[in-house]
């Protein structure tokens, strides 16, 4: 075990190195390459650093590893870091994803270099730091904060509608984020306590545990996003710069699934149990009607956007399961999704530096001329689609049976996902990639450059890698999920419910 | 060995796939601007490096040229196209080597299952499951029957591909099809199966849309992948309810608690069903779209956009029959579900029936063969359906030799003229093509079961096994599969009599230079026709004979209260002769039609017009989905996009909300006076009302 305080130094590296950004002044090419580069070996770094993290991380322990504790705010808040086998790779998936956005960004960000790097470095800071406060207060001001940059970053570096995308994104979660700062204030009075172990221990009046859950619910669904209130995500995603798409389907979409699997799960069994009805109806109806829906759009980055509320569909499906497969899957399914939609956006940023439009039918025939592109977005199409030997099989397969084993019409309408899947990212690839090149301003267009492939040929390899040989993350998050799981069915059946499903 | 077998394919294919991303991406950056510079990145009416861009090599300009030959304008072949054919094919060679001395080993008296461990993949819970290879006699045959084929196609598209530019692109794809297949085959649990069976329908989707220029291509290689998607649907359902049911995915777990299963309940749906019956369904729906069976076959004729080559290998020899092999492979479930076996039955014998059918009519020489492919898979289906699992296999195997043989013979007769693939407009080709006439004369004799040839061992034995089955619709079965003789010795012959007899109907240029193909085309034509003549007669004794029990050892079951492979032997003579009276009646037939009166026909397709053109559109299915499936889904699609997302969600959410924030906030302006003691009163009320509420609410 590290004996120093790894968890903070990887939240707050990426603070430093944003003030150090703004120790640099003038907007020159020389200035633009210092600000670049600083963020660049920040963000590498705090990848590096954060792989200990895992080398460290002891697979058999259910628990909190790596804690740090400090007083806070009068001593009965406190500030308290560490994470489980459910937190910890999305710590890993953060720090990874970071210098992917800031090798993208290099050129397509012209305006306001500096800001845009210090933003996305405090949006890692808070973003890591979600992922490892282990105090309901602390975990609420990181959560709630990196509502901030990312509203920043769309609405200056965004699309000629940011304006009104960054503000759809900023009501949205801040609706659901007060009714779970009531939720907060409210457990607080209850338990006496926001640290988050302890909270986990604690039971909740069964009546409490209703309105707690409905409120958590309420921040988490808009954050997932669950349908209907995913109406934000196609917006902010086709306003977001590249980067920051990246973040938003790569990292923030997944704060809604850890929260359920952090609060909502092992905190009020009872209503999760009872509301788990009403999860897989939205769950189904998010599967079956954001796939129609992405069917038909006429914008790729849209369509993405469409396909990832499908996707995130199969995760809250996965997490009310409520056993071992389908809380697994769903874990996996986000880390997954994690890098295939991250991918798919970057891909699109490929074409939209180029051509700057992303309208589908702008497109066509580019396989002609950027064979290695064409390569690459088929074979993340082909994980989107969830084929087996991408990382995305996995997380389907194990949600998808997770559910079948909870209520076998769920799974069979969530089943139903796989064809219409392939039907909208093959009718997408064919539109954009395939068939001849006959529109004139295409005929200019390069191959990926060799920055381009050194951020998209690792998310291949990892994707490959983590569809055929997943065991490592299994490792990791087999103890906390089979914990989770287990104190999960006890509550249930402690309360006299029969269990959904057994273990 | 068993592991060299399944992964040199792979590596054949990831290197081929190397050498074609490379040459094409060095190709696609000759003259790329150093990145960052303004060039490179905004000036798009930067017109200098249009002539880079890819010549337009013509595919797309004749929907029927289904490959480059006999053009002048031929693109460079693409860098690495011969090491890439090498490397690939010597791998296939090699692995087809291993196959045999694997199915020799295996099969013998004395050999056992092999069971090889390679990585484990899932553990989750309960749930676990491995990359592992299960080596049995099915698989065996598999084996053997998959990797001759492939490295025989790997080297018959030398030769048919001489033209292509895209040649280690090709290479690549094949092999990593080869590979998904074994896959497929050696697996030993459901899911790694199921990554076979999705990875065939990858590499049927890039192989179909091979020549990506093309829409007709393009659009039949979605339709291929997705209406497998729907059978996948089913799969994958079944593979959770065989986990439900026997809490693994695993066969030998499986297979070994099957029995303990029969007569248990499964809740699905809102249904009790038959636990069993459930489940075979289930993974019967999966077979059904990757064979192509009735309801799920509109894919199949449109695949034939692909390269001939991959057609024989993949539309006919192999990867359509992996449903025949999962359902077969799955025998001790099949076996013990009486009602599974009857739907079983019941499409194959539908499909046969109506896919032959249509293979009456089509013009299009490898339609002719594609339905003719459909149907012959019906009749597998109907073999396993009898729950004489091994017709079924015994089929299989002896259909993969002759239908390669038919479409690779096909693809040697459109490469001699010109790229023409309308039987219309060939004949006469006999004399100019005595190898490939010959072949094709071998397949036809082995399709249409002319005695001792593979197909009369095989076919015969299934219409003999439906004969006296027990099952519910044996008696329909048979009927079927009867009448579907007698028009596939039809429609064998009428290609026949088409394409090599009878007047030439091409043009004169093209007759001008029709050629016999080239010696690794001929080559595997003259191999094959050897597996189509005496396949049968090699194995019949061991498959469906008296050498079963040693033969296939423990790997297909049968239900002890199954006594068909027995009762077929002790049938009547008479009937037995049925299916080869159909086929010389089916021969003569077609002789009168298309060589002693060839206006017979047409004046028959005037007579009766809507029984012609029903057959001709395929019974309407395509123009029934596109109807009942696609447009509503289309529009479903956009109006839950406008309506849905746009005018509830949106209307109603957020815009809504803030257009009324906008109203309120209009008339709450009237109520700023300016003056800050209003404004700190305001607060003042609000803070004591809700110290007031905090202090008497709790």
């Amino acid at each position: 075990m590290t004996d120093w305080p790894i968890l903070s130094t990887v939240t707050f590296l990426p603070t430093v190195g944003a003030l150090l950004l703004l120790t640099i002044r003038g907007d020159d090419a020389a200035a633009r390459r210092n600000i670049y580069w600083i963020a660049l070996w920040t963000t590498i770094v705090n990848f590096l650093i954060s792989l200990l993290i895992w080398k460290d991380f002891d697979n058999a322990n259910a628990g909190f590893q790596f804690v740090e504790q400090a007083g806070w705010l009068g001593g009965r808040i406190g500030y308290s870091m560490g994470v489980d086998g459910i937190s910890m790779l999305f710590v890993i998936l953060t720090t990874f994803l970071m210098p992917a956005c800031i090798i993208a960004s290099k050129f397509s960000v012209q305006k306001r270099f500096r800001e845009y790097m210090i933003a996305f470095l405090l949006l890692e800071t808070l973003m890591i730091g979600v992922f490892c406060a282990t105090d309901l207060v602390l975990f609420y001001v990181f959560f709630e904060a990196g509502l901030i940059p990312m509203f920043l970053i769309i609405g200056i570096w965004g699309g000629p509608r940011r304006v009104y995308a960054a503000f759809k994104f900023f009501l949205y979660t801040l609706l659901g984020s007060v009714l779970m700062l009531l939720a907060i204030m409210a457990m607080y009075w209850q338990a006496g306590t926001t640290d988050i172990p302890t909270l986990l221990n604690h039971q909740f009046p069964a009546s409490m545990q209703t309105w707690l859950w409905l409120a958590f619910f309420a921040s988490f669904a808009v954050k997932m996003p669950m349908w209907p209130v995913h109406t934000w995500l196609p917006d902010a995603h086709v306003e977001a710069p590249t980067a920051g798409s990246v973040i938003l389907a790569g990292v923030l979409l997944k704060m809604g699934g850890y929260g359920f699997l952090r609060f909502s799960l092992p905190m009020f069994p009872l209503a999760s149990a009872d509301f788990a009805p009403f999860i897989y109806t939205l769950s189904v109806v998010a599967i079956i009607y954001t796939s129609l829906v992405a069917l038909m759009q006429e914008d790729m980055k849209k369509l993405i956007a469409y396909s990832s509320v499908a996707h995130m569909g199969f995760v809250t499906m996965g997490i009310f399961a409520g056993n071992q497969q389908g809380v697994e899957g769903a874990v996996f399914l986000m880390l997954s999704h994690g890098l295939v939609a991250s991918a798919l956006f970057l891909c699109v940023g490929v074409v939209y530096d180029r051509m700057h439009t992303r309208e589908i039918a702008a497109y066509g025939g580019l396989v002609n001329r950027m064979p290695f592109y064409a390569a690459i977005f088929l074979f993340f199409t082909m994980a989107n689609i969830g084929l087996p030997g991408t990382s995305a099989f996995v997380g389907e397969f194990l949600t998808m049976l997770g559910a079948f084993r909870a209520n076998t019409w769920v799974a069979f309408f969530a089943t139903t996902g796989v064809i219409f899947s392939a039907a909208y990212g093959l009718w997408l690839y064919r539109r954009v990639m395939l068939g001849p090149l006959d529109k004139p301003a295409l005929m200019s267009m390069f191959d990926l450059s060799r920055r381009e492939l050194t951020i998209l040929v690792p998310l291949v390899l990892l994707t490959l890698f983590f569809g055929v040989y997943p065991t490592p993350v299994f490792h990791v998050t087999s103890a906390s999920v089979d914990n989770l799981i287990t104190n999960y069915q006890a509550a249930l059946s402690a309360a006299g419910k029969l269990a959904v499903a057994a273990k | 060995m068993y592991s060299a077998i399944v992964f040199l394919p792979l590596i054949g294919a990831i290197i081929a796939g190397v050498i074609a991303l490379s040459g094409s991406y060095r190709a696609a950056m000759v003259g790329a601007p150093a990145e960052g510079s303004d060039a490179g990145h905004h000036d798009h009416g930067d017109h200098a490096h249009v002539s880079h861009a890819h010549d337009d090599h013509g595919h797309g300009a004749h929907a029927h040229d289904d490959h480059g030959h006999g053009h002048d304008d031929h693109a460079p072949a693409a860098p690495g196209s011969r090491p890439a054919e090498i490397i690939t094919t010597g791998f296939l060679f090699v692995s087809a080597i291993l196959s045999w001395i694997a199915f020799l080993t295996i099969t013998a008296p004395t050999g056992e299952p092999v069971f090889v461990n390679v990585l484990p993949w899932v553990t989750s819970g309960t749930l676990s499951f491995n990359w592992s290879f299960r080596i049995d006699t099915l698989t065996s045959v598999m084996l053997i029957l998959v990797t001759t084929v492939s490295s025989l196609v790997h080297l018959y598209s030398w030769g048919y591909m001489a033209h292509d530019e895209h040649r280690p692109r090709f290479f690549g794809y094949l092999s990593l099809f080869t590979f998904a297949m074994l896959m497929l085959v050696t697996s030993d649990n459901l899911v790694q199966m199921f990554f076979g069976w999705e990875g065939v329908g990858l590499a049927s989707y890039l192989l179909i849309g091979f020549w990506y220029q093309r829409p007709s291509a393009n659009a039949a290689a979605i339709k291929a992948f997705v209406v497998n998607r729907v059978g996948d649907f089913g799969f994958a359902v079944g593979i959770f309810g065989v986990f439900v049911l026997f809490n693994s995915v695993d066969f030998q777990t499986i297979f070994a608690n099957a029995g303990g299963a029969v007569g248990t309940k499964m809740h699905f749906l809102s249904w009790d069903f038959d636990a069993l019956t459930t489940v075979c369904l289930l993974l019967f729906v999966g077979a059904m779209g990757k064979s192509a069976q009735f309801l799920l076959h509109t894919w199949l004729p449109d695949a034939m956009e692909g390269p001939t080559p991959v057609s024989a290998l993949i539309h006919a020899a192999t990867m359509v029959t992996a449903g025949v092999f999962m359902v077969a492979r799955m025998s001790p479930l099949f076996g013990l579900s009486e009602t599974a076996l009857t739907m079983v039955t019941f499409f194959g014998a539908t499909t046969c029936f109506f896919a032959a059918t249509i293979g009456l009519v089509q013009n299009d020489i490898k339609r002719v063969i594609a339905y003719s492919t459909c149907s012959q898979l019906g009749y597998m289906f109907v073999g396993l359906g009898t729950g004489a699992f091994a017709t079924g296999i015994f089929h299989l195997l002896t259909h993969g030799f002759f239908k390669a043989l038919l479409f690779l013979c096909a693809g040697s007769v459109i490469h001699a003229v010109s790229g023409e693939q309308d039987m219309r407009k060939m004949g006469g080709l006999r004399k100019h093509l005595p190898i490939t006439y010959w072949a094709m004369i071998a397949g036809t004799l082995a399709i249409t079961g002319f005695p001792f040839t593979a197909g009369y061992f095989s076919k015969d034995a299934i219409i003999e096994a439906a004969y006296v089955a027990e099952n519910p619709l044996a008696g329909y079965a048979w009927f079927m599969t009867v009448a579907a003789a007698l028009l596939t010795s039809f429609y064998s012959w009428r290609l026949i009599f088409m394409t090599f007899h009878g007047k030439p109907r091409a043009s004169a240029e093209v007759m001008a230079h029709v050629h016999e193909s080239p010696k690794p085309m001929t080559i595997p034509l003259i191999v094959l026709s050897l597996g189509a003549l005496f396949a049968g007669m090699i194995f019949e004794n061991r498959f469906i004979g008296e050498a079963y029990a040693e033969f296939w050892k423990s790997a297909l079951f049968t239900n002890p209260d199954n006594h068909v492979l027995h009762n077929m032997h002790e049938m009547s003579e008479l009937v037995k002769l049925a299916p080869t009276v159909m086929m010389v009646i089916g021969f003569l037939l077609t002789y009168w039609f298309y060589i002693r009166s060839p206006e017979v026909p047409k004046r028959l397709a005037e007579e009766q017009p809507l029984l012609y053109r029903f057959l001709l559109n395929k019974w309407y299915f395509d123009e029934l989905y596109d109807f009942l499936f696609v447009r509503p889904v289309k529009w479903l699609g956009r109006f839950l996009w406008k309506k849905g997302d746009g005018w509830l969600i949106d209307g109603f959410g957020p815009d809504g909300i803030s257009a009324r924030v906008v109203d309120v906030t209009k008339r709450v302006v009237r109520l700023e006076t300016g003056y800050v003691y209003h404004y700190a009163f305001a607060m003042l009320i609000g803070v004591s009302a809700l110290v007031t509420w905090m202090m008497f609410a709790r």
